[in-house]
């Protein structure tokens, strides 16, 4: 039943290019799509961990720079003559490469700042965002700075007998961002919901029991941590080809607060969640643009997050889940079997 | 070595200001358990009812100041009562999340209202500098750093003298224990934070002259003072002092040998740090911390 319901979202998906051709609306699309990827990877830690990174932007936007980097090359002075080099490669390597060393970043953080939990966890990674974009808005002659890369060529993907196809316009971003997306849905599902997965939720809601037991909190959280940043980097990889200039404002510690919005409203700790969460938020400028000026659609943003938070403190789709396993528990199912699945159905 | 007596009187300038919005912060995080997003927003808050008060109502320096401390006290006190009062017992990330939500609402209200080209507050102090020897510093400075210290004494002696102050020292030791002697814990609650905001929007009306004014001024003094708090252990008013005076130095210092662009990341690399090394803070009390 979830299965099918799930194909039919993603067919639902995958269809809107062929009635949707206003180009602002796809544009809109690949971009909250880009987001809700990220928000998927942060719904990893946030809801399957309990770990609220506040700077997982950090990962989207090494992503994208190595992403770039790779794909225009770069000449930078170490020290006095010494120099590293870098040829262009094809963007498609780029990509790869983004997500293996944003998920080698992902390593170094999660071991760093897993000692720490709550409040300081938060401040930490805060902290770590904002000097990986001190770093990127200063480091002239790797990054241009403020004068931002441009010209990122786009992903050309190699087909057999076919040659080569370059994904240039909104048609073809929008059908590789479905597929990334779909893939890390799909990749996320598989580990929550293996014995990794088990353990990750044993310890957001005990800890000192799950270490009772033998779970390897800091292997369990640190995987959890470079699955997350790698699917960060993909979506910031994405971003970069697709939008094909970046400046260090891609670090803004307000994208950040995007995704969590987009999984807090949605739901955490339910894989559907930051895909309706963002969905919402992300098409919500759309709507609001063309009766409010930008200033006044922040405020509704803050404001949404509050009464979100006021109202719907556990997300859209668990609180949705809730009522129908309450109604289906008025049939014919002990009460118990109703109770277990409304707690599988909280994090499926 | 001229150089390095210019970086120790900007520190203590510097600094002053840093230990208020510290004391406001700590207080908060400390006693309430709230990560206040908002204390960057207070701190913005403070400059521009300065830049109000002396250029739209055409008011002294001098009266804008109070006038600043006191609007701070008032927003604070609103925003608690609104906002986190029907969330008591909230888990610590929904409060944060719904102080992050006030945030972005209110900055965006401030570029709204205000708008986003920067504003410079002007002042009655002569413009030449007070020379002493090598090193020499404006009048406003050495006001702004008179101003902070009188402040910081204020705020010391309200905690530590007055029956209210021992009210927020018994509830950031034990709330249940405090309610169950008498003390009205929401009360407290709310008075700890309209505290901790005029605090930082004093921190604000007095840097708001020194630099200009814009309705992102304050993100950076929010982290900077999320640092200090760091640095001083969680609800220690003089570890915060203390961390301010250290961030201030850190950041002379690394603006002034290693990269001005770099100015801003001392903060964040003193969290990150801190908190591998000694999560506790420089100054902590052993006993009641994360």
């Amino acid at each position: 039943m979830k299965q099918i319901v799930t194909l039919l979202c993603l067919a639902f998906f995958a269809s809107v290019p062929i009635w949707l051709t206003d180009p602002y609306l796809l544009n809109a699309l690949i971009t909250t799509g880009i987001f809700i990827i990220g928000a998927m990877s942060l719904n990893l830690l946030l809801g399957f961990t309990g770990q609220l990174s506040l700077g997982h932007i950090a990962f989207f936007g090494i992503g994208a720079y190595v992403s770039a980097l790779t794909s225009l090359g770069f000449d930078v002075p170490i020290y006095g003559d010494f120099h590293i080099v870098h040829v262009p490669w094809p963007p498609i390597a780029g990509f790869f490469l983004a997500i293996v060393i944003s998920g080698f970043c992902g390593y170094l953080v999660g071991r760093l700042s897993f000692s720490v939990r709550g409040a300081y966890f938060v401040i930490v990674t805060i902290s770590f965002a904002e000097v990986v974009r001190l770093v990127a808005l200063n480091w002239v002659e790797l990054t241009q700075g403020p004068l931002a890369l441009t010209n990122i060529p786009s992903i050309t993907i190699g087909l057999p007998g076919l040659g080569y196809l370059v994904l240039k316009t909104k048609f073809h971003n929008y059908y590789l961002v479905l597929a990334v997306a779909a893939i890390s849905y799909f990749l996320i599902s598989r580990l929550v919901h293996s014995h990794y997965g088990r353990a990750m939720r044993g310890l957001m809601e005990n800890e000192t029991l799950a270490v009772a037991v033998g779970i390897d909190v800091t292997k369990t959280l640190t995987l959890a941590a470079v699955i997350s940043a790698g699917i960060a980097g993909a979506a910031g990889s994405l971003y970069a080809h697709y939008i094909r200039i970046i400046d260090p404002d891609v670090f803004a510690f307000i994208s950040t607060v995007t995704m969590v919005i987009m999984v807090v409203s949605g739901g955490k700790g339910s894989l559907a969640g930051p895909v309706v969460g963002g969905v919402i938020f992300g098409l919500l400028p759309v709507f609001l643009r063309p009766i409010m000026p930008p200033e006044a659609q922040w405020i509704t943003y803050g404001v949404v997050l509050i009464v979100i938070l006021f109202v719907m403190p556990r997300g859209i789709v668990p609180s949705l889940a809730a009522k129908l396993g309450l109604a289906r528990a008025g049939g014919t199912r002990r009460a118990s079997v109703a109770v277990s699945e409304r707690t599988a159905e909280e994090h499926a | 070595m001229d150089q390095l007596l210019q970086h120790l009187v900007n520190m203590l300038v510097l600094g002053g200001t840093y230990a208020l919005l510290g004391i406001g912060l700590t207080l908060i995080f400390g006693i309430m358990n709230v990560v206040n997003f908002t204390h960057g927003i207070l701190y913005t808050f403070g400059a521009y009812m300065m830049f109000i008060v002396v250029h739209q109502l055409g008011l002294n320096f001098f009266v804008a100041l109070p006038v600043a401390i006191v609007a701070g006290w008032l927003l604070g006190a609103v925003i608690e009562i609104t906002l986190l009062r029907p969330l008591r017992g909230a888990d610590i990330d929904t409060t944060m999340l719904v102080m992050i939500g006030a945030w972005i609402a209110m900055q965006s209200g401030a570029l709204w209202i205000w708008g986003g080209v920067a504003k410079s507050i002007d002042n009655p102090f002569p413009d030449a500098p007070l020379v002493i020897g090598p090193v020499s510093v404006s009048w406003l400075r050495l006001f702004v750093l008179f101003a902070a210290a009188l402040l910081i004494v204020l705020a010391y002696s309200l905690i530590n003298l007055t029956k209210l102050g021992k009210a927020m020292r018994a509830t950031f030791q034990d709330s249940d224990t405090a309610a169950l002697m008498g003390v009205n814990v929401s009360l407290i609650y709310t008075s700890t934070f309209a505290i901790g905001s005029s605090l930082a929007a004093a921190a604000g009306a007095l840097l708001g002259p020194v630099y200009v004014v814009f309705p992102q001024m304050g993100d950076l003094a929010a982290v900077k003072a999320f640092a200090i708090v760091i640095l001083g252990g969680l609800g220690n008013i003089t570890g915060a002092v203390i961390g301010g005076f250290i961030l201030a130095l850190a950041e002379e210092l690394g603006a002034g040998y290693v990269s001005s662009g770099y100015r801003d990341a001392m903060g964040f690399l003193i969290i990150i740090m801190v908190l591998i090394f000694k999560p506790t803070g420089l100054f902590a009390r052993a006993e009641r911390v994360g």
